[in-house]
């Protein structure tokens, strides 16, 4: 088990030219969290995501990892994207593979690790399939085993289960909780779905309409030890629906409809 | 049987069906010999040439020849690609020239280029890379436009500079449309240098067509056509028979 990170925002601001897309905000990750941050449409969610990851750098303030200021993707950072990030010309091993062999780890090392990865994601029987053989959910795992495998302290998913369905959701937020409780990672998702958030979470943080800002932050109470299945805990609704209350007046802002 | 095969059997069935016809019509004297001689004489012509050995320096500087151009075609185009590529301003000055760069003959040019080179390999080449670059430059921009923008994303997160971006991550997604380039730029390049060698040329395969039908021996005309045609549908046959193979790779069939 890697020994756990620590990320911070400071007055985090982004600008595109005239558009003022995010901030400032603040915000401290505890070293092993699982934070998820909630917000409408186009309230800078992903534009947070790349700072922390390092791939864009905020206009004002400062960001930082272990206590080192970010800049450029820092070691001991992995990014799930929504989108499917696997390479096509690659088999499932490969893909996996891909970042330990530009490390130049030894290839008894790299085999282990990918055999480990592959299996806790539950790819063994595709291993020598290539993404396009593959569903939506399965190649998202392939996306997750190869960020995985890196053994990232923190891990950074933006939307990644966006495009599945309901039940494929639920089975891969189990599988999430699955990995950060084994790896003890620090988990930063970003998701749409407010049920997701409250499920997975130890905290949810609330981003309001752009210029996103949290304003609200929700301790969900949870015991690390959970699983899919605390949607039917009584406790649930009550945290959906604060997070709904919280962001149904931001939601119309985008709509551009008074609450 | 798939699909794929049932049509490359019709197409083939077909294809055979009128190489019977044309050898029917002209056996029974309905195309007169001087026009066409039958394909069954054309192979034949064909086996004689090259088994005499008469041809065989025409081939080999021919092929040579397409050859030199094709790897200074690819490798011209796909740079010159990927430069257009990372400035969109030099992009936008040069598309519509590129777009309509095939409606011009180029090898028009071919007396100019003896002038300026030569008669020699060199303008042979030279009009090979003019027929065939822009085709590749044409595919490499559209190779690296479909780059998807996550891989880019994907490649930074791994911590990958540009040339391992590049080399790792551009160039094998872009490679179904490179491929495209590459089979484009064989066939420009073929028409390229045979063209050029038919008109003005004292040596190659191009030549040698000429050369046989200003001399109204249409038997050795025909035997070199043939074999042109052959030489070109088995190396284009070649190149679709990878490209399938990576495609149906990638599409997991």
């Amino acid at each position: 088990m890697t020994a756990p990170a620590h990320a911070s925002l400071r007055g985090v601001t982004r600008r595109f030219g005239a558009v003022h897309a995010l901030g400032p905000l603040d915000l401290d990750l505890a070293a092993g969290e699982f934070f998820s941050v909630v917000g409408p449409s186009g309230c800078g969610k992903s534009t947070l995501m790349d700072i922390l990851s390092g791939l864009s750098q905020p206009s004002a303030g400062t960001a930082s990892f272990d206590g080192q200021p970010i800049r450029g993707v820092p070691d001991g950072v992995g990014v799930v994207f929504q989108e499917d990030a696997s390479f096509p010309w690659l088999t499932v091993r490969d893909n996996v593979a891909f970042g330990l062999r530009r490390a130049g780890i030894a290839a008894a090392e790299v085999a282990r690790r990918v055999n480990h990865a592959v299996g806790f994601m539950g790819l063994q029987e595709f291993a020598g399939a290539y993404p396009a053989q593959l569903s939506g959910g399965m190649r998202q795992r392939v996306c997750i085993a190869r960020t995985l495998v890196l053994q990232p302290r923190l891990i950074l998913l933006d939307e990644p289960f966006g495009a599945l369905d309901q039940q494929t959701r639920l089975l891969m937020g189990d599988e999430l909780l699955r990995l950060w409780r084994e790896t003890g990672a620090t988990v930063l998702l970003i998701t749409h779905a407010l049920d997701e958030a409250a499920m997975l979470s130890d905290r949810v943080g609330v981003m309001s309409a752009r210029p996103g800002r949290f304003i609200d932050l929700v301790d969900t109470g949870w015991p690390r030890d959970r699983d899919s299945r605390v949607v039917s805990d009584p406790a649930f609704g009550g945290l959906t629906a604060r997070l709904w209350s919280s962001l149904r007046t931001e939601s119309l802002k985008t709509l551009g409809r008074a609450a | 049987m798939t699909r794929r095969r049932a049509a490359l059997l019709v197409r083939s069935a077909g294809l055979a069906g009128l190489v019977v016809l044309l050898e029917v019509l002209c056996r029974m004297g309905a195309i007169d010999a001087l026009t066409i001689i039958p394909p069954s004489e054309m192979a034949a012509a064909m086996a004689e040439q090259l088994a005499s050995g008469d041809v065989l320096a025409s081939v080999r500087q021919t092929f040579l020849t397409v050859a030199l151009a094709l790897v200074l075609a690819v490798t011209l185009g796909t740079l010159g690609g990927a430069l257009l590529h990372a400035t969109p301003r030099l992009r936008r000055v040069l598309d519509p020239l590129l777009a309509s760069y095939y409606s011009v003959p180029t090898f028009i040019f071919y007396p100019f280029l003896v002038a300026l080179l030569g008669l020699s390999m060199a303008p042979l080449v030279a009009l090979g890379v003019m027929s065939a670059a822009p085709a590749m430059v044409i595919s490499t921009l559209a190779g690296l436009d479909g780059v998807p923008r996550v891989l880019f994303k994907a490649a930074r997160v791994q911590r990958l500079g540009r040339v391992r971006t590049l080399w790792l991550v551009v160039l094998p997604a872009a490679m179904p449309r490179l491929f495209s380039g590459l089979k484009l730029a064989m066939s420009y390049a073929l028409i390229g240098v045979i063209a050029g060698e038919f008109i003005l040329s004292g040596s190659g395969l191009g030549y040698a067509i000429s050369y046989a039908y200003q001399s109204f021996d249409n038997r050795a005309m025909y035997g070199l056509m043939l074999f042109v045609l052959l030489a070109a549908v088995s190396v284009n046959g070649l190149l679709y028979a990878w490209e399938g193979t990576l495609a149906r790779r990638r599409a997991g069939g």
